[in-house]
């Protein structure tokens, strides 16, 4: 039986893991994530999980366990944040080159400098081409509802992929709110027994991981990965339909919130579009034809289904909690307005870097937003392009 | 709109403030209400002036972010008014409870709110005399949900048994539950 519970982010991921019940864990701790890894260790401390739990000395040996563990033959998860991210960078790529499925929590927090501990996604943006598939959660429940698909989609036969579940550092690790929780027995049953594919321990057919492979077969070992990778659309799309007949709770690409008959729109991902979809409520009782496109699967990108969801759309910003330096506008706005590109008539669009750092994005900034976008779909006129969202100048 | 009872915490970090919202928002819960409850993480340290905030409502919300129009202000530390301003963009119903023991009369002329009601309950004083330390957060609990009957007395001290259990002896959640009870039935008001 499903049962209602009142968690943090943290908690919920906390939680998620242990009905998971990995074979191996290796995390460092790291400011948001913390109480996230101090929890689970306490799972393994009371004997909750059969978990083996490798305390390394650094987030960069913690993802090179986990790539070993996964390889070895064992179903594998991680959490990091920010800097231990980065820390693991060198190894990230080396996660989907060898195709294992490990799957990572992320909870997002800005880069230094400054130091600061606050939720930017300079963390999982910066990542987003280390050939991982991306799925990001608004809420503790989506983060909850995330990790328990990530294990499906990662470790099904077709993807073989490490995926990475982002969530809001201290917007939503740290606050508690309510929840639905599976019971134990169903997320075992949903996620079945971990399936290895050529383990390193299987000393009767010796494999090797991590060989050497120059001009002659790199390009063929990087062509499957990408097709494997924008292959993984329809299984994610496959086990969120399977999610929703155990849990009643929807999942696509993408959520599209009242897009069909809008005329202005923001594109936003993770807590903050929960935000604009109140703002959207609001504007439709004034008659004002607003509606929210938040990505779930940022890796695939879902291009097509985006394109058309938001062809006949007057207006469009797109918004997000971190800044490319230098380049033609934030991630999400380059997806985006790539997504956009052949059509005869786009719709205006404007780019928006907002909330860096922890800074707050509240109910009176979205309608700015929106009331810009109101008038840009009035007078077609786009004025600049790329702000800064209630910067001090 | 959806309608959500916004409130806001002023205190000074040690104060146990966030244990405070993270209950409030778990007994609401538990209830079966939709809730939150979040501090605001600035730079963490014992006797800084912290913020915390939680939402309570019957429906569901998707509102992550700070409260800035709350209908109830909470002060934990009353020497937090005049170097904060604690009543800021507080509703024209609202609702401010003052940890101190002076009298809800003298808070309201002191706060200088012409709109709005003033409760007050010496939290600080009942904890002592309970606790045997300073910690006003359970005993403020109480008063807020006398003056603010999101919860039920009952609903806040079972989540109380049940999870101060796991961490603390029987003889401190005992303490907290009198503590409650006090700040429940000594909170004062003026309209």
């Amino acid at each position: 039986m499903p049962r209602v519970a009142a968690m943090t982010g943290n908690n919920a991921v906390a939680e998620s893991m242990r009905q998971i019940n990995p074979d191996v864990v290796a995390a460092y701790p790291i400011t948001p994530q913390t109480e996230l890894s101090e929890e689970f260790a306490e799972f393994v401390a009371n004997g909750k999980v059969d978990t083996e739990y490798v305390t390394v000395e650094s987030e960069h040996s913690a993802m090179s366990a986990c790539i070993g563990a996964s390889a070895a033959g064992s179903r594998v998860l991680t959490a990091t944040s920010s800097a231990g991210f980065a820390l693991m960078w060198e190894m990230l790529p080396i996660a989907s080159g060898t195709r294992t499925p490990v799957i990572m929590t992320v909870v997002n927090r800005a880069f230094s400098a400054p130091i600061n501990i606050h939720c930017s996604h300079d963390d999982t943006m910066g990542g987003r081409d280390a050939g991982w598939i991306q799925l990001y959660s608004e809420n503790s429940q989506e983060a909850y509802d995330n990790m328990i698909q990530a294990v499906r989609i990662g470790e099904d036969m077709s993807v073989r992929l490490p995926v990475m579940v982002a969530m809001d550092g201290f917007i939503i690790s740290h606050a508690v709110e309510r929840l639905e929780l599976l019971d134990d027995e169903s997320v075992k049953k949903f996620i079945g027994p971990y399936q290895s594919v050529n383990p390193l321990l299987d000393t009767k057919k010796p494999v090797t991981y991590g060989a050497l492979a120059l001009q002659d077969y790199y390009m063929e070992s990087k062509w499957q990965q990408s097709a494997a990778l924008l292959n993984s659309k329809a299984k994610i799309l496959e086990v969120a339909a399977e999610y929703k007949k155990l849990t009643g709770r929807s999942y696509g690409l993408f959520e599209n919130y009242k897009l069909d008959d809008a005329e202005v729109a923001i594109v936003i991902i993770n807590s903050a579009a929960g935000v604009a979809k109140m703002v959207v409520d609001e504007l439709r009782e004034k008659g004002i034809k607003a509606g929210v496109l938040q990505p779930r699967v940022y890796r695939p990108f879902p291009h097509e289904e985006i394109r058309e969801a938001l062809k006949n759309i007057k207006a469009i910003a797109i918004m997000d909690r971190t800044d490319a330096f230098g380049a033609g506008g934030t991630p999400t706005f380059t997806e985006v307005t790539s997504a956009l590109y052949g059509l005869t008539n786009p719709p205006k669009v404007i780019n928006y870097v907002y909330g860096l750092g922890g800074r707050d994005i509240r109910v009176e900034d979205i309608h700015g937003v929106y009331q810009r976008l109101t008038e840009i779909a009035k007078t077609g006129k786009t004025g600049k392009m790329f702000e800064y969202l209630g910067v001090r100048k | 709109m959806t309608d959500v009872t916004e409130i806001r915490w002023h205190a000074r970090g040690g104060q146990g403030t966030m244990l405070a919202a993270r209950t409030l928002a778990r007994a609401a819960i538990n209830q079966g209400k939709y809730a939150q409850g979040m501090p605001e993480f600035g730079p963490e340290r014992m006797g800084a002036p912290i913020r915390a905030y939680n939402r309570v409502s019957d429906e569901n919300f998707s509102l992550y972010c700070a409260v800035v129009n709350p209908r109830v202000v909470v002060v934990l530390d009353p020497t937090l008014i005049g170097p904060v301003d604690v009543i800021d963009g507080l509703t024209k119903d609202g609702v401010v409870i003052v940890n101190t023991a002076e009298s809800p009369e003298k808070m309201k002329e002191k706060l200088n709110i012409e709109n709005g009601k003033v409760f007050t309950v010496d939290a600080t004083g009942i904890s002592i005399k309970e606790l045997g330390r300073p910690m006003p957060n359970t005993p403020i609990l109480g008063a807020l949900i006398k003056t603010v009957p999101l919860i039920t007395l009952d609903a806040l001290l079972d989540d109380i048994k049940h999870t101060f259990s796991e961490k603390f002896s029987p003889k401190v959640v005992e303490a907290n539950i009198n503590a409650i009870k006090k700040g429940y039935n000594e909170v004062k008001g003026a309209n």
